[in-house]
């Protein structure tokens, strides 16, 4: 046997990765990554070398003590993602600049940080996001995605050894918004990181969230909770890379779907790699469709590379209705329209527990249910 | 005082493959407020096919006869609207809901059956009197509607909201099934409460006589192949005690 039979095939963690988007070859759809997104309502954020509209507008509230937003040059932070899909690659070296959430070591912020993140028109765009949370600091940051935009993006966000954070992305854009967005978390040393990741508005979003360990002890979140109407396409893809001994991560992303051609994508690959010795990792994807015409596709991975850990797992359900959940709640008196809501807002309800701000579980659960009532159900 | 008439109900269960499955041969029964009727049968023979017909569950269809709550078409209407005219079924396997809590659960149902809801100063009282009589912790009250619930707690579930939502009629399909003595003495205390208020009618479907040494019936129906084969008082239920059902599957047989 030749030593090029016995060469592990190529994984996850192995792909082409590079600043520059011409090392990309062009974007077909036939690629794994890509053959589930319509990658020709993508425009020019698959085929451009360069993007050159406006970026979305930063709107912070009140920033508490120890946190800041500024506007840097790129070579004032240093970069923890290297792109490794062409759109990624776009976004970094057409963006104009960054934006900078940095949130000071020892911080122990209160009150929730809420930023807006206002679409400034359709003319495609990049735009390159940092968040610096230094050690032992803990704090929440909401990022609310609004207006309309063609948007190339990446976030990097950099949780330092022993910090705690809970970062929230809220995505209700208009109807006619396009967005590409790759998320990077790098987790340090027993840091700890809290992500719930809300997609609900839009013509096309694609999320993808990476995350890698910078030191033992470190643990990762991923809730996603989502909800597609008739032509809505949301595709949500994580890559947790487990490269340290003695970390954590769990994915956990629910959807709902209603009305022709809503299509969802979920992709979770998880990486145990050798070193990555008392690894604790489970992924979990389920799909309610509340209607015909919708199509969830969910695909998890799991890759590992040694046996020494704690556990590993996966899962995936994509199922209609409950009737007989519908029958026991109507068997009380509880009229059907009112049952539906209450399965379905039971169904995201261990999600939307997740968010620490209560305003915005409000909102979240007052917008599902705008959902439900626009369709009629 | 409230009726439920049951005219020559012949019911089909739907089969995956679309077709109809005769399961109801012509059952004739009438209950009224304050009477307790116990229906016992074999396993098989459409005791609980009667309760979920009556109720409306989707799977089976009415192809003859008629069910009346003080006159009104009950199979006119849709399954909440039964509920809210004053029907009640406790299940013998009751559906978990996850994410909804027993107190929103709780609130919505009696809302619904109310027509407004409840007052919030008598309703935190009322429902933690509810749980206390059937000895149920308050924390029940944020768990999920009967996720990870044992066999024993689900069934206090059903009859706690049995008291809360005060049907006129009231159907308890195999409630005695799967409990211990001491669930068993609890839930029939509840059943007896109702009982005692004499404003509901019972109907106690069961394949044992044991939950009947808890609950008194005052009518007796034997149910065999379908429909009801032999009706008496409480006697009835020691007979069959003693001697089981072969006497009637056997008739039916034949």
């Amino acid at each position: 046997m030749t030593t090029e039979a016995m060469a592990p095939p190529s994984t996850k963690s192995q792909v082409l990765r590079s600043f520059d988007v011409t090392d990309f070859p062009a974007v077909t759809g036939l690629e794994e990554e890509w053959r589930f997104t319509p990658v020709k309502r993508l425009k020019e954020l698959v085929t451009a070398t360069t993007l050159t509209g406006a970026a979305p507008g930063f709107a912070p509230g009140d920033l508490p003590a120890g946190v800041s937003l500024t506007q840097v040059d790129a070579g004032k932070v240093e970069p923890v993602l290297t792109p490794f899909d062409r759109v990624s690659a776009l976004a970094f070296g057409a963006a104009a600049g960054v934006t900078l959430i940095d949130v000071a070591a020892d911080t122990v912020a209160a009150e929730p940080v809420v930023i807006r993140v206002v679409g400034q028109g359709a003319a495609a765009a990049a735009a390159r996001t940092y968040v610096r949370v230094g050690n032992f600091a803990q704090v929440t940051v909401v990022l609310e995605q609004v207006g309309t935009a063609t948007l190339a993006d990446n976030v990097e966000v950099v949780i330092g050894d022993g910090a705690q954070l809970t970062f929230v992305t809220l995505t209700e854009w208009d109807a006619e918004t396009v967005q590409a967005q790759h998320v990077k978390f790098r987790v340090g040393r027993d840091a700890r990181v809290n992500h719930v990741q809300v997609s609900l508005g839009g013509s096309l979003v694609r999320q993808f969230t990476s995350v890698e360990y910078a030191g033992r002890g470190g643990e990762a979140e991923l809730w996603g909770l989502y909800f597609a109407d008739a032509g809505q396409h949301i595709e949500h893809r994580q890559l947790v890379d487990h490269s340290v001994p003695d970390c954590r991560s769990y994915v956990g992303y629910r959807g709902a779907l209603q009305g022709r051609s809503a299509h969802t994508v979920w992709v979770g690959d998880v990486v145990i790699r050798a070193a990555a010795t008392g690894t604790e990792t489970y992924e979990i994807n389920r799909n309610l469709l509340l209607s015909d015409g919708a199509r969830a596709d969910s695909v998890p991975n799991l890759e590992i590379e040694t046996g020494e850990v704690v556990s590993a797992g996966h899962a995936s359900a994509t199922g209609r209705f409950d009737d007989e959940q519908l029958f026991y709640l109507m068997a009380r008196g509880i009229p059907e329209a009112e049952a539906r809501k209450l399965v379905v807002r039971g169904f995201f309800a261990e999600l939307i527990n997740k968010i620490p701000v209560e305003e915005l579980r409000e909102r979240l659960g007052d917008a599902i249910e705008a959902r439900l009532a626009k369709a009629g159900s | 005082m409230s009726t439920l008439e049951i005219r020559d109900l012949q019911v089909s269960v739907k089969l995956p493959e679309g077709e109809l499955k005769p399961i109801l041969a012509g059952v004739d029964l009438t209950v009224k407020a304050g009477e307790t009727h116990a229906i016992m049968g074999p396993n098989g023979s459409g005791k609980s096919t009667l309760a979920y017909s009556i109720a409306g569950h989707p799977k089976y269809q009415i192809t003859g006869g008629t069910v009346t709550l003080d006159g009104e078409d009950v199979l006119a209407m849709t399954v909440d609207e039964r509920a809210r005219a004053g029907l009640f079924l406790a299940m013998q396997y009751p559906v978990e809901v996850p994410g909804v809590s027993v107190a929103n659960f709780l609130r919505t149902a009696k809302t619904a059956i109310d027509g407004e809801a409840p007052k919030l100063r008598t309703w935190a009282g009322e429902l933690r009197g509810a749980m206390e009589k059937l000895q149920m912790d308050p924390a029940f009250a944020q768990r999920n509607v009967n996720e990870g619930f044992s066999g024993g707690e689900k069934k206090r579930h059903e009859i706690m909201q049995l008291e809360l939502l005060k049907p006129k009629m009231a159907i308890l399909d195999e409630t005695d099934s799967g409990l211990d003595i001491d669930a068993l003495r609890i839930v029939s205390e509840g059943v007896n409460r109702v009982r005692a208020s004499g404003e509901a009618g019972l109907l106690l479907i069961t394949h044992y006589t044991r939950i009947l040494r808890y609950i008194k019936p005052d009518f007796v129906h034997v149910f065999v192949a379908g429909k009801i084969v032999q009706e008496g008082g409480p006697e009835l239920a020691e007979q069959l005690e003693a001697e089981g059902y072969e006497r009637y599957v056997a008739g039916a047989r034949a």
